[in-house]
């Protein structure tokens, strides 16, 4: 009880804090800034079901932010002369977005979980590569140029300007993610996917069709970076292939790691750190990836379960011995 | 532009980058076949291969030793990569990969220490060696007049000996694995690792001499295209760890034999896909080639079981 | 020759064994009965050195082997012919066989070539298939080639996990003749086995695990009249 009742004040003043920010923040840019934190947290709890959750090793996972990004600029720029409402657009790249989870993962899920990361490694350079150069014959993407003069979201007959506004809807789409994070985690797909994630032939032994439920893992996953995507597109009001390079797939890898897998406060705290470090220590920005690289494999040998383990983690020693042969 | 005309020219080009591609084949091929893990630094230590290449070239035009010819240039160079690239490969194992194996831990942490191993590794040549590409003077050593000409295709003499070292180092790899204790110490642990220690095999060393051999043959790869293509970054290792991943799957992962055609066949279908489409695309040809093998024949073209549950 | 004294071994939490003390004289032939999950392929594999034991020690010879690497353990005269055969399929016979030789590597070629001799002595049929791939064997050339892969090693004490496991009748009478020849030629032997009846057969001595525990031990003849009372419990587990 104590806990829990710690646990709500915690949630209740952060929250105070994060919608109060923008009073006490010193300018425009620090908002700007608090702004893609939240952005890039709803990117990584998509991440998170993916890996956290149904421990499935995605490593493109940039390709499914670019793909609701463009599919966006499609449909709410001069582009293709399209200018739908924000509110349908965004239903509409869900969907799209989550379609192309469903097409690239049916053939590849059903393997190791190895192959899975390649091959997401590999549909992440393909479809930078396909954004780049899919302006001829037909100009599907405008190439390198990108697409610009996005429409910005309407709401109540408002076009939405300054990083304030964009803020405040970045941070209700952040709690709104984070329910449906906590309620995906805690519900029935939730718990066939801890089970896979510990060992999938128990899984599979225990009657839960792991193809279907990696499938929606990962679909799921997809649908939040899609919806990531076209908030992407609608605040910098442009998109362009540099924005989804394999770097950018490392940076909400890792979000997803060192808060630990599956915690979502860890993931917050992750996103945090990854994009409001390097605006502390600008100087030692190009030392970035490489102590990422570096924590990446210490982390894996000292602290494998992260910074915050989730509660739900079963203790490792319970699993090994499940995992141990049977005995003669 | 005439597809057919330059057919049989690009063929050579096929054949002699799928050389390169199964030679870093091998090496995926072979740790995945002892532990059941994709070794994602690989193409890293590929590209170190390639600029440790780089150095001792430049180390040796500039110490001004006069004449400077392949037969002995080359195989220094070679010589030089491999060593720092299997050590390097070796080191890995030793000490970001083995923890973790060891203790049983879930097949993520491996995978996660190795895609970290292969960011460091990335920048750290980068930050020690700058981020723009090197040059490979490769005309000091081949002259372009050394050429033959076989039905009217002109094959240069870089690309004789560049196929010939692939295929030689493939050679004695194979007669290695095949006909020597070691080599039968190798497939032992790499078909049921218990028994092979209950036969007294050292099963650490044995793995840490195929991460040796798995390296130091990405090494030399990353010499041969460095010598053919004459630009190296610290980037390269990216891609052709990808493709050549794609060509051990093809071939059938964990099988030598495999990796080597599963290289050469990769080769020839990039360079007809270059010939024929729009060569922007020549990274996409590889994955679609892979996505393909694993929906059709994830056994791939040799191989025998797929792999499923891990060992690690 | 092997003795162990109160092991306690497992998998984690899992504590499989749970004080065994069990031990076997130079010559003999030991068996080591029980039924399925007893602990008894545990035994082995702590014994090989593949588990560390969290309490308890085993000797061989006097010298205590339970903190020493397989490989050590291994070359000290210890061979396994393992459960299943687990026979490396996609080697040929002679291949098989001469990983067999292993531990020896200070053994001149010469003796390799006697071992090898003895073996297709012992097994013909192994002869005739010198350069098969293992895998396509049958599960009784199987067995053949996995025991006569211990042999290779020339061991002083040889392990046999369930070697009757999978086999017709006829080839577990086999089996069983010949683990009485590599006795008889001075090996010592123990072998692990849920057939109660045919181990006991050959056995000089034998133990019944149970819960990790030896619940009975003896002379084989001995327990053969009270596994009249124990036939069934054991047979059914």
């Amino acid at each position: 009880m104590q806990a829990e009742r710690r646990r709500i004040v915690l949630g209740l003043a952060l929250a105070v804090t994060a919608f109060g920010l923008p009073l006490v923040a010193p300018n425009d840019y620090v908002i700007g800034v608090a702004a893609r934190i939240c952005l890039y947290a709803t990117l990584a709890l998509g991440l998170n079901v993916v890996v956290g959750f149904a421990g499935l090793l995605d490593i493109g996972y940039v390709a499914f932010f670019g793909i609701g990004s463009y599919l966006y600029a499609f449909l709410a720029s001069p582009h293709f002369g399209l200018h739908l409402p924000f509110l349908l657009a965004l239903p509409l790249v869900v969907l799209g977005t989550a379609l192309f989870g469903i097409l690239i993962g049916a053939p590849t899920l059903r393997l190791g979980g190895d192959y899975l990361a390649i091959v997401t490694l590999g549909f992440g350079e393909i479809t930078y590569l396909l954004l780049l150069n899919l302006d001829r014959p037909v100009n599907i993407t405008n190439g390198p140029s990108g697409i610009i003069d996005i429409d910005p979201p309407r709401l109540f007959g408002h076009a939405m300007t300054g990083n304030t506004s964009y803020y405040y809807l970045f941070l209700v789409v952040l709690g709104l993610a984070l329910i449906a994070a906590n309620r995906l985690q805690h519900s029935r797909i939730g718990w066939a996917w801890q089970a896979i994630r510990e060992d999938e032939l128990a899984a599979r032994a225990m009657g839960i069709n792991t193809t279907v439920a990696k499938l929606q893992a990962f679909a799921i996953g997809a649908s939040f970076a899609g919806f990531a995507g076209a908030l992407l597109a609608s605040w910098q009001r442009s998109v362009f292939p540099e924005n989804f390079l394999f770097t950018e797939s490392i940076n909400v890898l890792a979000m997803v790691i060192i808060g630990g897998m599956g915690s979502l406060a860890g993931v917050i705290l992750g996103a945090v750190v990854i994009v409001a470090l390097p605006e502390v220590f600008r100087e030692l920005q190009a030392y970035r990836l490489l102590v990422f690289g570096l924590m990446l494999m210490v982390l894996m040998i000292f602290r494998p379960q992260g910074i915050l383990v989730p509660r739900s983690r079963a203790a490792p020693a319970a699993r090994d011995a499940a995992e141990a042969k049977q005995p003669g | 532009m005439d597809a057919l005309g330059i057919l049989p020219q690009q063929l050579v080009f096929g054949l002699a980058l799928g050389a390169i591609y199964g030679l870093i084949a091998l090496g995926y091929t072979m740790v995945y076949g002892i532990l059941l893990m994709i070794n994602f630094a690989h193409g890293e230590l590929f590209m170190i291969g390639a600029y440790v290449g780089w150095g001792v070239l430049i180390w040796l035009i500039n110490a001004n030793f006069g004449g400077l010819h392949p037969a002995w240039v080359v195989p220094l160079m070679l010589l030089m990569a491999m060593s720092v690239s299997g050590i390097l490969g070796m080191s890995l194992e030793r000490f970001a990969y083995r923890p973790l194996y060891t203790r049983g831990a879930t097949r993520l942490g491996p995978l996660i220490s190795a895609v970290g191993a292969s960011i460091f590794l990335q920048n750290a040549v980068m930050l020690t060696q700058g981020a723009r590409m090197k040059v490979y003077m490769t005309g000091l050593l081949f002259p372009r007049s050394w050429y033959i000409q076989v039905a009217g295709v002109r094959i240069s003499a870089l690309v004789l000996v560049m196929v010939g070292v692939a295929l030689l180092l493939m050679w004695l790899l194979n007669l290695l694995v095949q006909r020597t204790t070691l080599g039968r110490c190798m497939r032992a642990v790499a078909e049921d690792r218990e028994v092979a220690a209950v036969m007294g095999v050292n099963v650490r060393r044995i793995i840490a001499i195929t991460f040796l051999l798995g390296s130091a043959l990405g090494g030399a790869a990353g010499v041969l295209v460095g010598l053919y293509y004459t630009q190296i970054d610290f980037f390269m290792g990216y891609s052709a760890g990808l493709k050549a991943f794609t060509a051990a799957v093809l071939g059938g992962i964990g099988n030598l034999k495999g990796a080597m055609l599963g290289g050469i066949v990769l080769g020839l279908i990039e360079s007809l896909a270059v010939t024929f489409l729009n060569p922007a695309y020549r990274d996409v040809v590889a994955f679609v080639v892979l996505i393909l093998v694993l929906v059709f024949r994830p056994t791939g073209l040799l191989g025998e079981t797929v792999p499923q549950a891990n060992k690690v | 020759m092997l003795s162990l004294t109160d092991v306690v071994a497992g998998y984690g939490p899992l504590q499989v064994l749970r004080g065994v003390t069990l031990d076997v004289q130079q010559g003999e032939i030991v068996c080591l009965l029980g039924g399925n999950a007893a602990g008894k392929s545990t035994m082995l594999k702590t014994v090989l050195g593949l588990l560390r034991p969290s309490a308890g020690s085993v000797a061989l010879e006097g010298e205590r082997i339970d903190r020493l690497a397989t490989e050590d353990i291994v070359r000290r005269g210890i061979a396994l012919v393992p459960e299943s055969r687990r026979i490396f399929a996609r080697m040929t016979v002679w291949e098989n066989l001469a990983m067999g030789a292993y531990s020896r590597r200070s053994a001149s070629p010469g003796e390799i070539d006697h071992d090898l001799e003895r073996v297709y002595g012992l097994f013909p049929r192994l002869k005739e298939r010198v350069s098969q791939h293992a895998g396509t064997m049958s599960g009784g050339e199987q067995q053949m080639l996995a025991i006569g892969r211990a042999l290779m090693a020339r061991p002083r004490l040889m392990l046999l996990d369930e070697p009757s496991m999978g086999l017709a009748p006829v080839l577990v009478e086999q089996v069983f003749d010949i683990i009485q020849a590599i006795n008889r030629q001075g090996t010592t032997i123990l072998v692990v086995e849920q057939n109660a009846a045919v181990a006991l057969a050959v056995a000089h001595r034998g133990y019944v695990l149970q819960d990790g525990h030896i619940v009975m031990h003896g002379a084989a003849a001995q327990l053969l009249d009270a596994d009249d009372i124990r036939r069934a419990y054991l047979g059914e587990d």
